[in-house]
């Protein structure tokens, strides 16, 4: 009986994240039809796919069951993740000659 | 016969799996973070070349095919947990069903996909040239949907593969698991896709 209870609470829980998921998701196609820059779009689209995948990482892949694997994995990702974000200043130089000096043009 | 009696009285002296979990289930886990360097790496060179091309191309007038797209292979990882949930509960039958059931999901988003290449392809879209703007639009978006495909791809041929050998008895509740992550992190690649790769060439 308990175990009934607890599986359907489970259950429960995924539909709960998936709902919120699709919101977010939802969010972002509202966010493309907004009237703000592409800088203003583009940050706010990747704090929502941020969101949405962390929820996933917790509770459809269950690493908010597993603290030490939930380190192990954030800390490795995210430490790659960043590694990759070096030459993003690079590219305002291809656009604009110099990194940043003409950042107000653009 | 326990374990430890097959280990000849031994086991108590291995070394534990690392964060308690399975090796097959870490196996995977290193898959996935390599697998996300990857998609990152690709992610962020669409991102440089993007933000360093003046007439980058916005081809796309409609989001109901991504929508449509998005919300199948979201409800598919809820159809993979209730598979992984089932087969944890020894419901076979009932874990079979949902494996197939997700498959079929991902089979349903492989051919939208598929679908809205031709249509890109027949308005003159190649890998080098496209009507639009510059012809990096073209690579980076067949590289980057390409790549994705493949792993959906993949991942509905082994959803199939582990739910009629978990269905023979060969594979266990755990096998489900270890394809589920994997099948999650196809779903949780997309959040990211769909928002840099679609949704900012939105032409409006």
């Amino acid at each position: 009986m308990a175990m009934a209870e607890t599986h359907k609470s489970v259950t429960g829980r995924y539909v709960v994240v998936y709902i919120f998921i699709l919101a977010i998701a939802a969010l972002q196609f509202v966010i493309a039809y907004s009237n703000i820059t592409a800088p203003q779009m583009f940050g706010r689209m990747l704090f929502l796919a941020v969101v949405e995948a962390t929820l996933a990482l917790l509770f459809f892949m269950h690493l908010s069951d597993n603290h030490g694997l939930l380190w192990f994995v954030v800390i490795f990702t995210v430490f790659v993740l960043l590694a990759m974000q070096y030459g993003w200043t690079d590219s305002f130089r291809v656009l604009l000659g110099a990194p940043w000096s003409n950042y107000t043009k653009y | 016969m326990s374990h430890a009696d097959t280990m000849g009285g031994h086991a108590a002296l291995m070394e534990k799996p690392a964060f308690s979990v399975p090796a097959k289930k870490m196996a995977m886990w290193l898959f996935i973070i390599a697998d996300t360097a990857t998609f990152a790496g690709c992610l962020v060179a669409y991102g440089f070349i993007r933000n360093a091309t003046p007439d980058w191309p916005r081809p796309f007038h409609s989001i109901t095919n991504v929508a449509i797209m998005t919300f199948i292979l979201v409800t598919s990882s809820l159809t993979m947990l209730f598979a992984m949930d089932a087969g944890k509960a020894g419901d076979k039958a009932k874990a079979f069903r949902w494996m197939l059931i997700t498959a079929a999901l991902g089979a349903l988003f492989a051919l939208l996909h598929i679908r809205e290449w031709m249509g890109l392809i027949d308005e003159g879209m190649t890998l080098l040239k496209n009507p639009w703007g510059t012809g990096l639009f073209g690579a980076a978006f067949f590289s980057i949907t390409g790549l994705h495909l493949l792993h959906v791809t993949g991942g509905v041929i082994a959803l199939v593969a582990v739910a009629i050998r978990y269905q023979g008895g060969r594979y266990n509740a755990d096998d489900l698991e270890v394809t589920g992550l994997y099948w999650h992190f196809v779903d949780l690649v997309w959040m990211f896709v769909v928002p840099l790769v679609y949704l900012l060439n939105l032409s409006h």
